[in-house]
């Protein structure tokens, strides 16, 4: 439990040095978006309908730009072998590196989606709803994603390699995402679907840790 | 060096990379305060050797005891038995040298010494530095201050000497003469740049790809 709190401290102590790097992924979030009201016109109908889609679009992809150097930067100054070499398990460091990840990445798509849901002319609802379904499937999204950024460690390309392995598998997060979202905006209730969205998130939260260190174990040989 | 049972003992150990026999049917037995030099051309083996012990690396055959006992050396028991500093130093550039020896010291757990490992390398002048500002040498002593921050009985080190200054080979060289002192092995991947008193030499062949 030590080495798990030293380590989310560590990553997080990097993201905090590394502050144009890590709000990079926010600041792609609201520019991106900022852009639909321009190209589409600002009719605020058509904007409500599509919103929840597009947000969760663009915060799948907001978190892709990420994962690239979630294990490629310790992989190259070292310090996966570390890892590798610590007597902790290794399912456990991950999980720590996840965390972290996730802290530092979609934690903060969490805090600055009611802007968005304000700038699509989301109803009001939406400010709660939204931030609520990031909230839990956003995990989800490191954590899968994880698996992708561990398997392509060490390989040239892998930036773009992670987003057509990652991409497929995030596909039910999105449905059940925009689900609940768009559920609730239409007063339908989308309870069902933020269930669903949590467990995933257990689901991932029990496997992905063991996937991502056999990933990494075959990326040190 | 009386003892029966070898502390750290290898058999019949084979390591196939990329499809290629990199060595077959290695062994050797090593007592406490034994070293072990591997000796020999680059590509032949050394560092496969090295990551295979320290379970980096899968073995094609052959086994490892420790204290007489078969180990799996994936396992976290061996992990725990282990130092080992590869050509990487494994420092966060944007951290301190003291940060990065305080996550070091976590992630390989046990009871650490800062200080000491401070001292090992005469760290302390740039313990507040960001690690960005090294120069080679002193990122290299960084990654060795790991053996003075933890003790483990096996140390594993691939060309450790490379960057240091005389000095600094000196602080190692006596760094591994105190720990085989204390009753610890080492296996040393090395040119010759580290004196390292009465060792034994593993000479690998010239390979023959």
């Amino acid at each position: 439990m030590n080495a798990f709190l030293a380590l989310v401290r560590r990553d997080l102590a990097i993201a905090r040095r590394r502050l144009g790097e890590t709000l990079l992924a926010g600041v792609f979030f609201v520019l991106a978006l900022s852009l639909f009201p321009l190209g589409i016109g600002t009719s605020a109908d058509l904007l409500a309908r599509i919103g929840a889609g597009v947000i969760w679009v663009l915060a799948l992809f907001a978190v892709m730009l990420t994962l690239d150097r979630l294990f490629q930067a310790d992989h190259e100054d070292g310090s996966l072998e570390l890892l590798l070499l610590s007597p902790q398990p290794l399912a456990l460091l991950v999980l720590a590196k996840c965390l972290a990840h996730w802290l530092s990445t979609g934690l903060l798509l969490v805090l600055v989606s009611p802007l968005l849901a304000l700038l699509m002319a989301l109803p009001q609802t939406a400010l709660w709803v939204l931030p609520l379904a990031l909230l839990i499937g956003t995990p989800t999204l490191t954590l899968v994603g994880a698996i992708g950024a561990a398997l392509l460690v060490g390989s040239r390309r892998g930036g773009t390699l992670v987003a057509l392995l990652v991409l497929p598998l995030w596909i039910p997060v999105l449905i059940f995402g925009v689900g609940a979202v768009d559920g609730y905006l239409l007063g339908l209730g989308g309870r069902p679907q933020l269930l669903i969205l949590a467990a995933m998130l257990l689901l991932a939260l029990a496997l992905a840790p063991l996937a991502i260190a056999a990933a990494l174990r075959l990326a040190a040989e | 060096m009386s003892a029966a049972e070898p502390l750290f003992e290898a058999r019949g150990l084979a390591c196939i990379r990329a499809g290629r026999l990199v060595f077959a049917d290695l062994g050797f037995a090593l007592y406490p305060g034994d070293a072990l030099v591997l000796r020999g051309p680059n590509g032949s083996g050394k560092s496969s050797l090295l990551r295979l012990l320290a379970g980096l690396t899968p073995r094609a055959a052959g086994e490892l005891r420790w204290q007489g006992k078969g180990v799996d050396p994936t396992s976290e028991a061996h992990r725990a038995r282990l130092h080992f500093v590869g050509h990487v130093d494994g420092a966060k550039a944007v951290l301190t040298v003291r940060e990065n020896l305080q996550a070091v010291a976590a992630l390989l757990g046990g009871s650490a010494d800062l200080d000491a490992a401070l001292a090992a390398f005469h760290l302390v002048p740039f313990a507040d530095i960001p690690v960005r500002w090294l120069s080679a040498g002193q990122k290299r002593r960084l990654a060795l201050a790991r053996l003075a921050l933890v003790p483990r009985p096996l140390w594993l080190l691939d060309e450790p000497a490379v960057g240091l200054d005389r000095r600094n080979c000196a602080r190692l060289a006596e760094l591994v003469t105190g720990h085989r002192q204390a009753g610890g092995i080492c296996v040393v991947a090395t040119h010759g740049d580290i004196e390292l008193g009465d060792a034994f030499v593993l000479t690998f062949p010239e390979s023959a790809a």
